[in-house]
């Protein structure tokens, strides 16, 4: 479920674009009110705003943000604003383009959509971008990076709910036979985990579960696992337990010594407005203290409020 | 009388051919009715379809057999016409995995559609057989070739106009520079050629090919070995009507096997509306007949008609 809350009734578009405009006005920026607006509405009254600003002001909306604001908070709102679609598009094309490809981003996107929204956001990137997203990832990277990304990005998954059990226990010894023989780049597990369907791969890691006493995840971690490694356990969670995965992303930001705001915001703003409910209560029970408490402890200013604003209370 | 033994036989596919003469099938049931002789005259002057055990008359078996292929290239093009293009395509993609057709039917599909269609074929394909065809490819096609059919037909192609040149051109030299130094038998496997031939856009690779043509001094298809796989990628996405114009011919061929011959059907059924005018063009200048008169000499009764309507004479 989503924690982002809308006021009943909610303003029309040209209020809040106005309300927006008074915002910027005059010198500095009235933050609290950009932040009480834009985080209280969702995707469809976002793009209203933005059209309603535009027709009024005669200026884009996410020109105007940009140049009144900046650092954590601006990214932040600059991603909020979009749909979900057209975000996840820049965010992927934005983790592509970077120096070395910002993988999380792609498995996220790639694993943890059904295939009809990895579909739209796929379309939404070629009428942004000119290309294919495949083409983009497969450009973009090399050797098992390659393989397994593309193969994540690029396939159609099955969506439904069939599976056949001699498959999932013929498919688990498969995995089992490359994993003992420490081949985490296997053409099989790659095969494996980007086609088969959601369902299909629960009962292929609960058949291995069930026949080594140990699950898929903590087969393969090693002391020091490299990023391959990484990327596989996080394709595979996202595929299977994402909200356990998110949860324990945000609980590894929060948590531990640094700070990662460009990850944080990510899967605040990806996740409003569609399950960082539960995301929320697991990271409750698991870091004995409230998903609000934690980020208030790591960031402050505009930014803070602005994510807390999204978490809800 | 030898007349209308010589049209009946035929009318049975007796001198080749396909599809069978309804029409004067029904003729001589009419002609012959109450003349048990005749028919037993032309069975015995029917070796290839009745044989004798003794003094038993008996049909031979692989006869009756191809007569009930023949039979049904009428049913098979009446039924494949009305269906649903998408569920055509998943269809003979299905025959593949089963081994009843050739892999080369899931790179003809996978290249010669637009994005849409393919999409379609791929949704289809779940809906039918509860597997998409992505990992069903995966998983029953282990072949050198496998790595690059499962990455066609995962394809989601940029279909815009832009294409950028230079890409085209370093692509050109990058693939150059793999079929020297890759062995024929590698070049299959090699990373590169699978990444531009199943990622890149249809107007991107005509352009790699074409710059390939003028770095090289000949066309890429010339320095692709015996690879088949490769071979037909190339053609089928550069130059489409060649390729389905070679493979009318062959059905054509002497001794052309079960698989070629359903060619015919195939292609006829599945570019009826697309580009047929340009298939018969090719066809014309590359082997110097109509493809009408070819038809009308070698097939029979109603399948012919129906061929001959959807070419459009």
């Amino acid at each position: 479920m989503a924690t982002l809350s809308i006021p009943n009734p909610v303003p029309s578009a040209i209020e809040d674009a106005e309300k927006l405009r008074k915002a910027f006005q005059g010198w500095g920026t009235d933050e609290k009110a950009m932040i009480a607006v834009l985080s209280h509405r969702d995707a469809a009254q976002r793009k209203q705003i933005k059209i309603a600003y535009e027709e009024q002001y005669k200026e884009k909306l996410l020109k105007r943000i940009e140049s009144e604001i900046s650092g954590h908070f601006e990214r932040a709102v600059y991603r909020w604003i979009f749909d979900p679609v057209e975000r996840q598009a820049i965010m992927a094309n934005i983790a592509i383009k970077n120096n070395v490809v910002d993988f999380p981003v792609i498995i996220e996107i790639a694993c943890v959509n059904s295939s009809n929204e990895l579909l739209a956001v796929k379309q939404v990137y070629q009428s942004l971008y000119k290309h294919s997203m495949e083409e983009d990832v497969a450009s973009h990277t090399t050797g098992d990076f390659r393989k397994l990304l593309f193969a994540l990005v690029g396939t159609y998954r099955y969506d439904g709910e069939e599976i056949n059990t001699e498959l999932a226990k013929t498919e688990a010894k498969i995995l089992n036979d490359a994993i003992t023989k420490g081949e985490y780049n296997s053409d099989e597990i790659i095969r494996i985990l980007s086609t088969r369907s959601k369902a299909q791969l629960h009962a292929t890691f609960n058949c291995y579960k069930d026949a080594h006493n140990l699950s898929i995840t903590k087969a393969l971690s090693t002391k020091s696992p490299n990023d391959f490694v990484i990327a596989l356990r996080a394709a595979i969670r996202c595929r299977t337990t994402p909200t356990k995965y998110f949860e324990k992303v945000l609980r590894n930001i929060l948590q531990k010594s640094g700070m990662d705001e460009d990850t944080l915001t990510r899967v605040i703003v990806m996740h409003a407005e569609k399950d960082l409910k539960e995301i929320k209560e697991l990271f409750q029970t698991r870091a004995n203290m409230t998903l609000e408490q934690a980020v208030a402890k790591k960031t402050s200013g505009d930014y803070e409020n602005f994510l807390l604003a999204l978490i809800g209370n | 009388m030898a007349d209308e033994t010589l049209s009946l036989k035929k009318a049975f596919s007796g001198h080749g051919g396909f599809g069978v003469d309804e029409t004067t099938m029904a003729a001589m049931v009419t002609k012959w009715r109450k003349q048990p002789d005749q028919k037993s005259r032309f069975r015995s002057d029917f070796s290839g379809f009745f044989t004798k055990i003794g003094s038993i008359e008996k049909c031979e078996d692989d006869y009756l057999l191809r007569l009930k292929t023949e039979f049904s290239r009428f049913k098979n093009i009446m039924v494949l016409w009305l269906m649903h293009p998408w569920e055509r395509d998943a269809r003979w993609m299905h025959h593949v995995m089963h081994k009843s057709y050739p892999f080369t039917v899931i790179v003809e599909i996978a290249c010669t559609r637009t994005s849409e269609e393919l999409l379609g074929a791929k949704r289809a394909y779940q809906a039918l057989f509860n597997h998409s065809v992505e990992e069903d490819v995966a998983y029953h096609i282990k072949e050198s070739y496998s790595k690059l059919l499962v990455g066609l037909v995962s394809s989601f192609r940029y279909e815009g106009p832009q294409v950028d040149n230079d890409m085209a051109k370093w692509e050109a030299k990058a693939l150059g520079n793999v079929i020297k130094s890759a062995g024929s038998g590698k070049l299959i496997q090699n990373e590169e050629v699978i990444r531009i031939l199943t990622t890149r856009s249809k107007r991107h690779l005509k352009a790699t090919f074409k710059h390939y043509k003028e770095l090289h001094g000949k066309p890429i298809e010339e320095d692709l070995g015996a690879n088949l796989c490769l071979q037909e990628t190339v053609k089928c996405i550069d130059k489409p009507a060649k390729y389905f114009s070679e493979a009318i011919n062959i059905a054509f061929k002497e001794g052309a096997d079960k698989p070629s011959k359903l060619s015919l059907t195939r292609v006829i059924i599945s570019r009826a509306d697309v580009d047929m005018e340009e298939i018969k063009e090719t066809y014309h200048k590359q082997f110097g007949v109509k493809l009408e008169d070819m038809i009308t000499k070698n097939t029979h009764g109603h399948y012919k008609d129906t061929l001959l309507t959807l070419i459009g004479k």
